[in-house]
């Protein structure tokens, strides 16, 4: 038997944890997919076409193009929020997986980091869909876009930790309608994703330096058409911080919910 | 355990729990629904943080060092708990990690368990699929992949099929001639009379008698009972006389049980009498608190 350590998190319990998270994901990877892909492309090509006909271009970029690149922000967002979020809560409440797993030489930092790693990387690999439909609307490719899959799971990995601390918040799946559309939907519409928040009022623009969204759009974006290397790194910056402290609280959060 | 209290808000499900368990024994707690037994459990598994006492496993101190104990210890839980999306194998395999069985030993493991659980020709089944008693066994399973040193198992049996019941019994007799240490709760009076070398009675939160079942027995309820039936108003009549007298008894149904009956000569009516069982005991410290 290998060594086990109290009080610390260990990566033999890392990847038990993965490869169960991998194990589900190959009996559901079609709906888990389509779900996650699906919807921002067809949001991405709904707002391209119809909105593109009265807006042509933004800050000289083709609409179409600027959307595209900032769906890639919204498929992480929903991706890793949601499937964490729901994914915790029937783990936690319905199926009770979490109880059998702690049964086991595992503790709850463990299992929030290691599906908040899974989760936040499978986001950032989705995210990279928006980009390939935008490619076809003629989006020139690149180098600085090899960092979008990393940008992604970054902001996926904070996303889903956010996701496993709403998990916390309810013990009924009606009862995440409150985050859904309290929280998720503000973050997802302040980011600068569907139009640019400088010709926005002060406060706005305020309020969505603290969504995490907008970071990751913005840094997505200067993949796209030219870094902005000081901008970037703050941006990156917020990033790591709003992860550090997602995950940190999910930590609490869930073990409070968990240990009797 | 030592003097250990547990509360949830107003209720106190644990409340000054003395219990030992001895290497390589079958210990079983004996109690009502609601007697803190599974609490106890979650307690020893660090899933629930006594608010006062001590406790230790294995030699760990809990919780502190539980994480060490757990990595020694199996569990089958009174409900289940199973990843019911993945099949069989998977569960165990899944499980054979998170219990740190090391990768060479893996498929070992596996294999062993799905004997352990008689799952073989259902491996590829998802586990929602499986009976309640396959489930059941499943768990089991699971809580022997990595040949724990002591297994917990919160009522094995409840709810199961009088067959099931009896392989699920020549599983745990099996466990013990193999050296592990098992500490079993339940409700069902038989099952600790076959299967514990000790049984501690649990009522309210705390042991209220301990000892082999024979000394239980002989201690709570005699060599010998006597069964009395009638109506309904006799029995209460003749329980009011018998605790006037200084008579142990216990009510069960439209009968009254004197215990303790091959001692008290001449006081007690005709009835039937016959050996006295556990149940006897159990009725006898438990019924107090039961409606």
């Amino acid at each position: 038997m290998n060594d086990v350590n109290a009080g610390r998190i260990e990566l033999p319990s890392l990847s038990a944890v993965w490869v169960r998270e991998w194990i589900v994901f190959r009996y559901f990877w079609h709906t888990r997919t389509f779900g996650a892909i699906v919807e921002p492309v067809i949001m991405l090509l709904a707002f391209g076409f119809g909105f593109g006909k009265l807006v042509s271009h933004v800050d000289g970029i083709p609409y179409i193009q600027f959307v595209g690149t900032g769906v890639v922000a919204t498929t992480v967002l929903f991706s890793a929020t949601f499937t964490a979020m729901f994914d915790g809560l029937y783990k936690r409440r319905y199926q009770r997986v979490y109880d059998a797993m702690l049964a086991a030489p595992v503790d709850v930092s463990e299992i929030v980091t290691g599906e908040t790693l899974f989760k936040g990387v499978r986001a950032g690999a989705y995210g990279t869909a928006p980009l390939l439909v935008a490619f076809c609307f003629g989006l020139p490719p690149e180098p600085a876009m090899l960092l979008v899959p990393f940008i992604g799971a970054l902001t996926g990995i904070g996303f889903a930790a956010l996701g496993m601390l709403f998990a916390t918040l309810s013990d009924t799946f009606d009862g995440l309608s409150y985050v859904i559309s309290g929280v998720i939907t503000p973050l997802f519409l302040i980011a600068g994703t569907f139009f640019p928040l400088d010709r926005m009022p002060e406060w706005l623009r305020v309020l969505a330096w603290f969504n995490p969204l907008y970071h990751c759009v913005q840094l997505v974006r200067d993949c796209a058409f030219g870094l902005h290397p000081a901008a970037d790194l703050i941006h990156i910056g917020a990033l790591v911080l709003f992860a550090v402290i997602a995950w940190w609280v999910a930590v609490r959060r869930t073990a409070v919910r968990l240990i009797d | 355990m030592h003097g250990v209290v547990k509360r949830f808000g107003q209720l106190t499900a644990v409340n000054g729990l003395d219990l030992e368990v001895r290497a390589g024994a079958c210990y079983g707690l004996l109690g009502p629904n609601g007697a803190g037994k599974s609490t106890a459990m979650r307690i020893l598994t660090g899933q629930a943080i006594a608010d006062a006492g001590e406790a230790s496993v294995l030699g760990f101190e809990l919780p502190g060092e539980s994480k060490l104990a757990r990595a020694r210890m199996g569990i089958c839980p009174q409900e289940s708990n199973l990843d019911v999306d993945l099949c069989v194998r998977d569960v165990l395999e899944v499980f054979a990690r998170l219990y740190r069985v090391p990768a060479a030993e893996r498929p070992a493991a596996v294999e062993r368990a799905l004997a352990v659980a008689g799952l073989h020709s259902r491996a590829l089944d998802k586990a929602a699929k499986l009976s309640g008693g396959m489930q059941r066994r499943l768990l089991i399973g699971r809580a022997l992949i990595h040949r724990p040193e002591l297994v917990l198992l919160d009522e094995p049996t409840v709810g199961l099929d009088p067959q099931v019941r009896q392989e699920l019994w020549s599983l745990i007799i099996s466990l013990r001639e193999q050296g592990a240490t098992v500490l079993m709760s339940t409700h069902y009076i038989e099952e600790a009379q076959r299967l514990a070398d000790r049984v501690a009675i649990m009522s309210a939160g705390r042991v209220v008698a301990e000892g082999t079942p024979a000394e239980l027995i002989r201690a709570y309820a005699g060599r010998e009972v006597l069964e009395v039936h009638g109506s309904l108003t006799e029995i209460r009549d003749l329980q009011a006389r018998a605790l006037a007298d200084g008579l142990p008894t216990r009510q069960s149904g439209p009968a009254l049980t004197y215990l303790h009956a091959d001692e008290a000569n001449g006081q007690l009516p005709e009835g039937a009498r016959r050996a006295a069982t556990l149940e006897d005991v159990f009725v006898r410290l438990t019924g107090d608190y039961v409606e």
